[in-house]
């Protein structure tokens, strides 16, 4: 979803009229934008009077059981994250517990399903989520692969790159956060490093700081993975040195 | 009926309830029962607006209470008012309310969406014939047809943006546009600030 598209999302955002997966990526955009920040609130603050308008006086029985009820309910403490779990690859993690990166993952392919519909606006729903879920899976096959190994590295300009290698499912799983925006026009492409010669292993997602991927193709002997900044579409051979090189954990 | 209408008309009110929700976040309960008297009605009348169904809408409005009472510690006055805070809460969860039943009770999309959108004189008869708020009322009036259409949809129908696309038979990027901007043209003659 381009910045143009996310800005004009505050109306649904305010009406809770996007989908959970569109929501949680309009708030990170939101995050960095001031201007949508406002406009939210102002639109929030709107959709309330609507709500205020169709006031409806409750039952007294209703009072009494509210009232009843909170006597029993524990209070969270101030600092306490909202009910969404965030799963983090810590910058100085060494070892990434396999089960919360597959958490974090099943919510960045998530994110991707949407993205890979704003293309397809004619497939339903249901094509969607069992894409997104296929993803999800063969991602999470890695991860949770008993022989699963991984490595976390900093890249240039900060970000943290974590790829994960299962020799017995013969793939691999790159994720990322803090990517820089490649420049226009351009794309980062994943290559396997098979000793030296470089094997196309697809494309990542332009627009999104944080995102795991699943390495297309095999693992085969490969030693390691590059990323270099490509053309968009990607290219058959590497046209530029990579802007970060991997070896994979052996 | 009436006392409810009170509620939010007066912006005086609001710091009280900023002061209400402060004392709540230490635990206090006789802060609650005030805020309870303070929105109990506007939380029904929100979720009752989105889930129609009575006993339904209780459930879900108590729901919200109780949450209200649980996360007000977290709550960041900073980020908007009380009463707005209260009101989104309430509206997120009777949407998500009638989403789950739908997503349980029936898979087909398109079939369940015509189901629930009945003929739009008949949501537009049944809200308006709620609105207490004059402003309201004729602020709405104020929306081009698809930005009304759209807005009370979404809003008051917890419809996404795609169904109204497929209710109203418009694009996807004109409701997105739409709702955008008939709350802006709402929010200028509600004079609404945030």
């Amino acid at each position: 979803m381009t910045t143009t598209d996310l800005h004009r999302l505050t109306g649904a955002y305010a009406l809770h009229a996007l989908s959970d997966e569109e929501s949680t990526a309009f708030e990170r955009h939101l995050a960095g934008c001031e201007a949508c920040a406002q406009e939210t609130a102002e639109l929030r603050a709107t959709a309330a009077r609507l709500g205020l308008a169709a006031a409806a006086t409750p039952a007294p029985a209703m009072r009494e059981q509210v009232l009843r009820r909170i006597g029993t309910v524990r209070q969270d403490s101030p600092g306490e994250p909202a009910r969404t779990l965030v799963a983090r690859t810590g910058r100085r993690t060494r070892t990434v517990s396999r089960w919360a990166l597959a958490a974090c993952l099943a919510a960045a392919t998530a994110l991707g399903g949407t993205a890979v519909w704003q293309h397809q606006q004619a497939q339903d729903a249901q094509d969607r989520a069992r894409r997104a879920t296929q993803a999800t899976d063969d991602i999470a096959a890695v991860l949770t692969a008993p022989d699963a190994r991984t490595r976390a590295a900093e890249l240039n300009g900060g970000a943290t790159g974590t790829v994960v290698v299962s020799r017995a499912r013969d793939r691999a799983v790159f994720a990322v956060s803090g990517m820089a925006e490649p420049p226009s026009g351009k794309v980062y492409q994943l290559w396997f490093d098979d000793n030296g010669t470089m094997r196309s292993a697809g494309l990542m997602d332009s627009h999104r700081a944080e995102q795991t991927v699943l390495l297309k193709g095999a693992v085969d002997g490969a030693s390691g993975m590059g990323i270099t900044v490509e053309p968009g579409g990607g290219s058959k051979q590497p046209t530029s040195t990579p802007v970060a090189l991997l070896s994979f954990p052996s | 009926m009436k006392e409810a209408v009170q509620i939010g008309r007066n912006p005086a009110h609001e710091p009280d309830l900023q002061e209400l929700v402060r004392r709540v976040a230490l635990g206090d309960e006789d802060a609650f029962a005030a805020v309870y008297d303070a929105v109990a009605s506007g939380v029904l009348g929100v979720v009752r607006a989105v889930v129609r169904d009575r006993a339904q809408s209780e459930e879900v409005a108590q729901e919200v209470l109780v949450e209200v009472w649980r996360t007000a510690p977290r709550y960041r006055p900073d980020r908007g008012t009380a009463m707005n805070w209260i009101l989104t809460l309430a509206h997120r969860r009777a949407v998500d309310r009638v989403r789950s039943v739908e997503a349980a009770a029936a898979r087909d999309h398109k079939a369940s969406l015509l189901e629930r959108v009945p003929e739009y004189d008949e949501v537009v008869e049944h809200v308006e014939a709620r609105l207490e708020r004059e402003q309201v009322r004729r602020c709405l009036r104020t929306l081009t047809e698809i930005q009304h259409q759209a807005v009370t949809l979404a809003y008051y129908r917890g419809l996404t943006y795609r169904e109204v696309s497929e209710a109203l038979a418009l694009p996807l990027g004109t409701v997105k546009t739409r709702l955008r901007d008939g709350l802006i043209r709402l929010r200028d003659c509600l004079g609404v600030t945030a």
